[in-house]
């Protein structure tokens, strides 16, 4: 596949994916925009917070490992800048939240 | 490994530290908006009934095909077509304004209602409504800042291009700009339902 070709290559030619691809990705994030807003208005109240949360994180998902290139990445420092981000942050919310809700 | 490609890592692992304190810093926003909402989820509804999905809507559909674009701008230089790229460029550029026009119109719609911070019409509205707006104002303002700064960007990129200083062999100042592009519009993929579906 793609990837693999560009993986062997250092820093010859393209790094990421091909363009193709690029606009396969951005048909998905318009397809995930349009699920969202139908589930939005159909009033679910907190099935809705979840499908809404839970489209988001598969949006950005795929910005970070297509558009942005995380994917295909072979640096293990850049790979584990993301997941260390994104566990400090959910330490910060789990914490407040374990603490406000049990007062 | 040679020089270049270390170079180039180099790059990368400052603009993805640079990503992860920026997720830090509207993470610590999202947070208190939960928990803000938790204590007044009545309040929090009447609220984002205000805001119009509409625009919000259109606001997501262009930031995710400015991202496409500033991807494929990339993509197009690394594959020697600099013309291309700068029109790519361009075209990310133009949605970015384009967002912002469209915020704007939605921001002076919510003047005209009276609901902005400290004014009369929004102060006699319980407290709860006062700190969805408080904070519907300064996550969709700082992330309007990241637009503009963004435009900035991009465009030093555009004339770098179009002057040949960055190349197919170097083009690591667009794919970093290209890479903070992408989180602009990762943040506003959690505004949106946060703001404008979440009732």
């Amino acid at each position: 596949m793609d990837a693999h070709a560009t993986r062997e290559m250092p820093n010859a030619g393209p790094q990421g994916p091909g363009m193709r691809s690029y606009v396969l990705v951005w048909g998905a994030l318009i397809l995930l925009t349009a699920t969202t807003v139908a589930v939005a208005g159909f009033n679910f109240q907190k099935i809705a917070i979840i499908v809404c949360l839970g489209i988001a994180a598969i949006k950005s998902t795929l910005v970070l490992f297509f558009f942005m290139h995380l994917r295909y990445e072979r640096r293990l420092i850049i790979k584990l800048l993301m997941p260390i981000a994104i566990a400090t942050l959910a330490i910060f919310i789990g914490l407040t939240f374990s603490d406000v809700i049990t007062r | 490994m040679n020089d270049r490609e270390d170079a180039h890592a180099g790059g990368r692992v400052g603009i993805w530290l640079f990503i992860s304190t920026e997720i830090i810093l509207f993470g610590g926003l999202f947070l208190l908006y939960s928990m803000y909402r938790l204590k007044n989820p009545v309040d929090f509804h009447a609220g984002s009934l205000e805001l119009n999905r509409v625009l919000g809507t259109l606001n997501t559909v262009i930031l995710i095909t400015c991202s496409l674009t500033v991807a494929l701008g990339i993509a197009a230089l690394e594959r020697g077509r600099p013309k291309q790229s700068a029109w790519f460029v361009a075209a990310t550029i133009a949605c970015a304004f384009g967002f912002l026009i469209v915020k704007a119109f939605e921001w002076t719609a919510k003047f005209h209602h009276g609901l902005y911070p400290n004014a009369p019409v929004l102060l006699s509205l319980p407290k709860g409504e006062n700190l969805f707006f408080g904070l519907y104002y300064m996550m969709t303002g700082l992330h309007g800042i990241h637009v503009l700064v963004g435009i900035g960007v991009l465009s030093v990129m555009l004339v770098r291009v179009l002057r040949g200083t960055i190349t197919p062999g170097n083009p690591i100042y667009l794919v970093n700009s290209g890479l903070y592009w992408h989180l602009v519009d990762m943040i506003w993929i959690f505004l949106f339902p946060l703001f404008y579906l979440i009732t």
